[in-house]
């Protein structure tokens, strides 16, 4: 993108996210493209391109080792919820031009928060999740803030953030709980008003026993189904990913978000408040990584010190499959939603195959150079010198 | 021309991703059975390598294949996720350590819930493994190891104690001390010292103590972390090798004690067994079809190629009535080179 003073006339009238583009009808400016090629234009085609690759071939490699039953399709989508959930913050946010290498440790720094004022001081756990929240969404402020005051790269703030917050749930979990795991979580959440509304149990158990009853569903011997019901992790998966994608698609803040990763500058010039905008979304990723640590929390009862370790660089590697420039501007939560469910189904699916899971790294970085290669080779393609 | 190089270029990655899938399908083996076992340690983590090559020699013993599976950063939700993943993939059978009780127990139902046998491992106690259904636990109870070094020391004549603990923020390692406390007896509280991480701490606490209670006859370390530090504060006390000293585990400097005399014995849970001996009883429980401990404990006891292997390196593993300690074992002068020659693979 050229900053110049016609562009910036253009972004004005009519943004930059291509979704907005309501052609005139006879405007000579405007190319008439065909649908397919739209298809393939779009920065989501790559990794849905790569989805269904991955799904053909653990389909031929592990399709009768129980990876596609219910049980280990559930198993599977929980790997993928999960990082879809931070994907999709740091999606938004690379798609804005900037970077937060934090999340990881914000998992594990929000995980804490949420288990020690339960454990230890008695706080009701609706309470904790609630300073959860808070406070990491201070965080993600305070992250925001030092970028866009003191200029420096959102690489380097985090960075000092991805340490400074590792080592703080290290710390404070040694001073207020002397152990660096805290138990004991799980059944206080799941008798919370807020914990077991949100957080904790299955959807649609009563259809999944009904499903069970009819013998659809494979049971365990008492008679229950062996999958209890859908966890809710998926569920905030869906509802993040779709409200995320509306913004993005669908309203001014969406746009706004386009023009800030596209050119700051032309933003500023024609009155998009680029501060703003960088700093909420900073908070929104800190958001999405709390409801990760809260999720795991009340699922696995216990916050630990070393949670969600390099969670931020797997969160990005979803986001780039997913068709997110590093240079901002450009990319789609689906498309990160997508990368996500790669990498789920890679992670676990090569524990169905007979391959030693030590090559899941191997795999993963080879993916990553395939899907960056794959999507700039069709966005060049397609858009043809955008 | 650019483009056309790059277009070469993505060919090649994805010929070389579909080689690897297409590899992956086609590694299939004849075995019979297939286990799994799935670890707590990080990729990073050494000490498990002994049970990865254990695993993998107990599969050759009994014509089964053993998968080995590790949450890549140690992160016991994802190693949840591993075991929820074996459950969902009709293992035969499944090992698993006990890393936190209250993290795993849901994923462990899973497993038993499913009728597929568990056998857990390493960490958690005995009680655990029971709770959770498990036919048996191999581990080292805490309790157990510090009672066997104790009496070992009372058969030397030790009336009094100091327990160095580097590690007290885990509960579990009180245990340690409190056997040895019991098997002299004399009160464990009076003897254990929070010593803390810090070497330098360690060593000036080890030294306050030891001039505060003259009469101390032994030190009992829990580990390498505390027993270099306590050796130096010995040494420069002019006791080393004079008082009677032990530790948990072996280090470089802790085998040199052993060969000098100032180290009497290390205590080693013997981890090859923790990986041999789950897959052996997996394997005979499918292989005869039975369930009954005490049988499936016979036949392994009467195993050539099992006792071949305990010969080999120099193991042995303590039977009860269900589960099977790994440990105590004592490595001493007579059979530190065999434990040395075998470091970090075997034993």
């Amino acid at each position: 993108m050229n900053s110049s003073s016609v562009h910036a006339d253009k972004l004005g009238a009519d943004g930059v996210a291509p979704a907005q583009q309501k052609a005139a009808p006879n405007d000579e400016r405007v190319r008439k493209e065909g649908a397919l090629k739209r298809f393939l234009g779009r920065p989501e085609f790559a990794s849905l391109a790569g989805a269904i690759l991955v799904f053909i071939v653990f389909g031929f490699a592990a399709g009768d080792s129980g990876m596609f039953n219910l049980d280990g399709v559930v198993n599977w989508m929980q790997v993928a919820a999960y990082l879809g959930l931070i994907s999709i913050g740091a999606c938004v946010l690379m798609i804005a031009g900037e970077f937060d290498l934090s999340i990881g440790s914000m998992i594990g720094f929000a995980g804490m928060m949420v288990a020690i004022p339960t454990v230890y001081f008695h706080w009701p756990f609706w309470l904790a999740v609630l300073f959860a929240f808070a406070g990491s969404m201070a965080l993600g402020w305070l992250n925001g803030y030092l970028v866009v005051k003191t200029r420096l790269p959102s690489f380097i703030v985090t960075l000092a953030f991805m340490f400074i917050l590792r080592g703080l749930t290290l710390a404070l979990s040694i001073m207020f709980a002397n152990r660096t795991i805290v138990s004991g979580v799980g059944d206080l959440a799941a008798n919370d008003w807020l914990g077991s509304w949100l957080f904790t149990g299955n959807l649609g158990s009563g259809l999944f026993h009904w499903m069970a009853n009819h013998g659809w569903i494979a049971t365990m011997a008492n008679g229950q189904p062996l999958v209890a019901g859908i966890p809710k992790v998926i569920a905030w998966w869906l509802v993040l990913a779709l409200g995320a994608s509306f913004v993005l698609a669908r309203t001014q803040f969406g746009n706004w978000i386009f023009a800030v990763g596209g050119d700051a500058n032309a933003a500023k010039n024609v009155g998009v408040p680029v501060k703003r905008v960088k700093i909420s979304l900073f908070v929104f990723t800190a958001f999405c990584a709390c409801l990760f640590a809260v999720l795991q929390v009340a699922d696995v009862g216990s916050a630990a010190a070393d949670r969600g370790l390099q969670k931020e660089f797997e969160a990005i590697i979803a986001a780039v499959i997913g068709g997110a420039l590093l240079t901002g501007g450009y990319g789609s939560v689906i498309g990160a939603c997508f990368g996500a469910l790669i990498f789920g189904v890679v992670q676990i699916g090569i524990t169905y195959t007979n391959l030693n899971s030590d090559w899941f790294r191997v795999f993963l970085g080879v993916m990553l150079l395939v899907a960056v290669l794959f999507n700039n080779y069709v966005r060049r393609r397609v858009t043809e010198a955008r | 021309m650019q483009r056309i190089r790059c277009k070469g270029l993505a060919r090649v990655l994805m010929v070389t991703a579909l080689a690897m899938s297409f590899g992956a399908m086609n590694a299939t083996y004849a075995a019979n059975e297939k286990f799994v076992l799935i670890s707590h340690a990080p990729d990073s983590d050494s000490w498990w390598n002994t049970i990865k090559n254990a695993i993998k020699q107990a599969g050759e013993d009994f014509n089964v294949t053993v998968d080995y599976r590790n949450p890549p950063n140690g992160d016991l939700a994802d190693m949840s996720r591993l075991i929820e993943q074996a459950a969902a993939r009709h293992y035969d059978g499944v090992i698993a350590s006990i890393a936190d009780f209250s993290v795993l127990k849901k994923a462990m139902e899973n497993v038993t819930a499913k009728k597929i046998p568990l056998v857990t491992i390493n960490s958690g106690t005995q009680q655990q493994s029971e709770e959770l259904g498990a036919i048996m636990h191999v581990g080292q109870p805490e309790y157990d190891a510090g009672k066997g070094a104790g009496e070992k020391a009372k058969a030397a004549g030790i009336k009094s104690f100091l327990c160095v603990n580097h590690y007290a923020t885990n509960p579990s390692s009180f245990e340690r001390c409190r056997g040895f406390a019991e098997a002299i007896g004399v009160d464990y509280k009076k003897s254990t010292l929070d010593a803390g991480q810090d070497p330098t701490g360690i060593e000036s606490k080890v030294s306050a103590y030891l001039r505060n209670n003259p009469g101390t006859q032994a030190v009992l370390a829990l580990g390498p972390d505390s027993a270099s530090p306590s050796l130096r504060a010995l040494q420069k006390m002019g006791l080393k090798g004079k008082m009677w000293f032990a530790t948990f585990d072996l280090s470089e400097e802790v085998a040199k004690g052993i060969k000098d005399g100032s180290v009497q014995f290390a205590i080693d849970q013997q981890p090859y067994l923790q990986g041999y001996i789950p897959v052996a009883v997996l394997a005979i429980m499918t292989q005869n079809k039975t369930t009954d401990v005490a049988t499936i404990q016979a036949k392994l006891k009467a195993n050539p190629k099992f006792q071949a292997r305990l010969a080999e390196y120099g193991l042995a593993p303590l039977y009860g009535p269900r589960h099977i300690s790994s440990g105590p074992g004592y490595i001493t002068k007579d059979n530190l080179d065999k434990v040395l020659k075998y470091a970090g693979q075997y034993r």
